[in-house]
């Protein structure tokens, strides 16, 4: 069965509402009206948003909705472990090799960069964040980290 | 003091050098991204939070500003020559602009366009100071019943205004709220929903929810759809408009400037809703609605005075009482609060220079975007030649290295990635973010004036409806949501966002 947009909508939503609301139910107390407890807010959210994504789901079932249609699965990849990368290697390679990596990555999200494009992008984009973040705006950031051999 | 020695003030704080130099940064900036498809304003301000944090708190709201006000000039220049519009708000601008640059004209709709933009800024600049004080006045009366009113009608206009569906832009409101409350309790200090992650202790990195949700999603999003570029750009003869097309212009202007003033004080209002409301009011009035859609000059001057008084409107509502009334508003008053700033009625008097330093700074970028856009409007158009596949990694870079250097943080970093992909996913299903991040900024304030309201009311939430001004904002909010709920009206609203 093709998915549909409402379907995942109003279950996305009832997901979230259940792992929310029960975290709160389970850990939080909930207090008094008139002293309301760190879990008070919380679980009236989590009802209200349990209940909108019900009736989007029961809707979307009634009503029929669009199917979610392809994902680019390269460019999704490749663009959310941009951040991944930097975060984990700028402290051990400092800025330089970290941001040649990085770039990298970022260019593979296209399906069509040739690899002199690739190369020239990466080379200049690492240049030109060093230039920038480093020297313009004097970012406490190391070039070159304590994982290289330097 | 009165209104002009507030501005006297203002634009001795506007004039600064380094201010002036940011201000000329930030209109320049938004105009380079008002150009750029594929970046919008709310990317760009998320991707620059970082790198104000070192600048004096003034000199960074007036250079975030500028980027704002400065997308509304730049997304008209490529709507106009290549039918592109660089931003949403543009859209309708593309229809009769584009034509106009068929006919020949294209020098004269980029004249009229700036010329209007800058008679709306100029307008809406006295709109806001004119507002500022009043509006604060009232605010300061407000205690926290008023305040969880205002902020829960604040929401609800919120989707009122905005387009797709109802169900789905209130449940990312409150999928917002919650994730806003994610953090140490601050009434018990209780962690709430850290799931033991020391990181979120003090509450999900701001920055890098919006970079993700905006930035990345936005990416992906485009990388999917691919950015399209191509098309000829139309000769530009002369910038001069004829004497008849400038006398067409002037009502369509005021009336604009009018319109999208109002529609941005708001919530949920801004630059894009004034534009569309403005292109059906002028084809609505137009003696010769015929001409609408082939080159008509009400067309281009309407919603271009109205998206950029829209866009400056839309900072009452946010420098007065702390409530941000959409995306960029919101991630403005993130700045503000990183900065050490309470946004609200007290900035006003406590914080005069920054103030009424906003304000008149958004005057003197309009006049640089002036200068900035018509003789340097081919300048402009080569900048679309940067290809995509060089643009997308130099945002992403620029996000980490900027989420990255607050408080040299790799969990942050990797935030990004969790709401890019949660961003990415929920648009896929037709969820738009904006309202997710306005209930994530809200969310922490509307907690805390309930508890407050409900502890000075003894557990009675009939203090809602006892308090004239909260009851007053309560049946404004249902009177809303039984407007949007009118199966009649929601035919009509979504008739005026498909225009033929």
């Amino acid at each position: 069965m093709p998915l549909k947009k409402d379907t995942l909508a109003g279950l996305a939503f009832i997901g979230f509402a259940l792992l929310f609301g029960l975290t709160a139910a389970t850990t939080l107390p909930a207090g008094t009206a008139t002293r309301m407890g760190p879990g008070y807010f919380p679980i009236l959210l989590s009802g209200l948003l349990g209940l909108i994504g019900l009736a989007i789901l029961v809707t979307g079932i009634l009503a029929g909705s669009q199917t979610v249609g392809s994902v680019p699965r390269r460019g999704l990849a490749a663009i959310l472990a941009t951040p991944i990368v930097f975060g984990a290697t700028v402290a051990g390679l400092g800025m330089v090799a970290s941001l040649l990596l990085t770039t990298m990555v970022a260019c593979l999200a296209s399906p069509t960069i040739r690899p002199r494009t690739l190369l020239g992008v990466t080379i200049g984009l690492t240049l030109f964040s060093v230039a920038v973040f480093h020297y313009a705006l004097g970012l406490n950031l190391s070039l070159f980290g304590p994982w290289l051999p330097v | 003091m009165d209104l002009f020695s507030n501005l006297a003030l203002g634009l001795s704080v506007a004039t600064d050098p380094s201010n002036l130099i940011y201000c000329f940064i930030g209109a320049l900036l938004g105009t380079l991204i008002g150009i750029l498809p594929g970046v919008g304003p709310t990317a760009t301000i998320a991707m620059l939070l970082p790198i104000t944090f070192s600048l004096a708190p003034e000199t960074s709201i007036i250079m975030l500003a500028g980027i704002y006000y400065g997308a509304q000039y730049g997304g008209s220049t490529t709507a106009i020559l290549l039918n592109l519009p660089g931003e949403s708000s543009s859209a309708v601008t593309a229809i009769d602009g584009y034509q106009m640059a068929r006919n020949g004209r294209a020098g004269s709709a980029l004249a009229i366009a700036a010329i209007g933009s800058f008679v709306a800024g100029t307008l809406a600049t006295f709109v806001v100071a004119a507002f500022a004080q009043p509006l604060t006045r009232l605010a300061l009366q407000f205690g926290p019943a008023e305040y969880f009113s205002l902020i829960l009608f604040g929401l609800i206009s919120s989707i009122a205004l905005a387009h797709g569906s109802f169900l789905k832009a209130l449940a990312m409101i409150v999928l917002g709220l919650l994730m806003g409350i994610v953090g140490t309790d601050l009434y018990t200090g209780t962690p709430r929903f850290t799931f033991g992650i020391l990181e979120i202790s003090d509450g999900i990195d701001f920055v890098a929810v919006a970079v993700g949700l905006f930035g990345v999603a936005e990416i992906v999003r485009n990388l999917e759809a691919g950015v399209s570029r191509e098309g000829t750009v139309s000769a530009i003869t002369s910038l001069m408009p004829t004497r008849e097309e400038l006398a067409r212009s002037v009502k369509p202007i005021l009336r604009g400037t009018g319109l999208g003033a109002v529609l941005g004080i708001l919530p949920g209002g801004g630059a894009l809703l004034a534009s569309f409301a403005s292109y059906a009011l002028e084809k609505k009035l137009s003696a010769h609605p015929e001409q609408f859609g082939r080159g008509a000059v009400e067309g281009v001057a309407g919603p271009e005075s109205a998206n950029n008084a829209g866009a400056q409107s839309s900072f009452i509502p946010m420098l007065t009482l702390g409530i941000p009334s959409n995306a960029v508003m919101a991630l403005i008053i993130g700045a503000m609060v990183i900065q050490g700033i309470v946004p609200g009625p007290t900035v006003i008097t406590q914080q005069p220079k920054l103030f009424w330093g906003i304000i008149a700074s958004m005057w003197i970028g309009n006049a640089m975007l002036l200068v900035l856009n018509l003789p340097l409007v081919g300048l402009w158009v080569k900048m679309l030649r940067i290809p995509y596949s060089v643009l997308f990694p130099a945002i992403i870079v620029f996000s980490a290295i900027g989420v990255y250097s607050v408080e040299s943080n790799s969990f942050a970093v990797y935030t990004i990635s969790v709401f890019g992909l949660l961003g990415y996913a929920l648009a896929k299903l037709d969820c738009e973010p904006a309202p997710l991040l306005l209930g994530f900024v809200l969310g922490p304030m509307l907690e805390e004036q309930l508890r407050r309201a409900m502890i000075v009311g003894r557990g009675d939430p009939a203090i809602f409806v006892q308090r004239p001004i909260s009851a007053g904002l309560l049946i404004a909010a249902a009177a809303l949501l039984f407007i949007i709920l009118l199966p009649l009206v929601r035919q009509k609203r979504d008739a005026v966002f498909v225009e033929d």
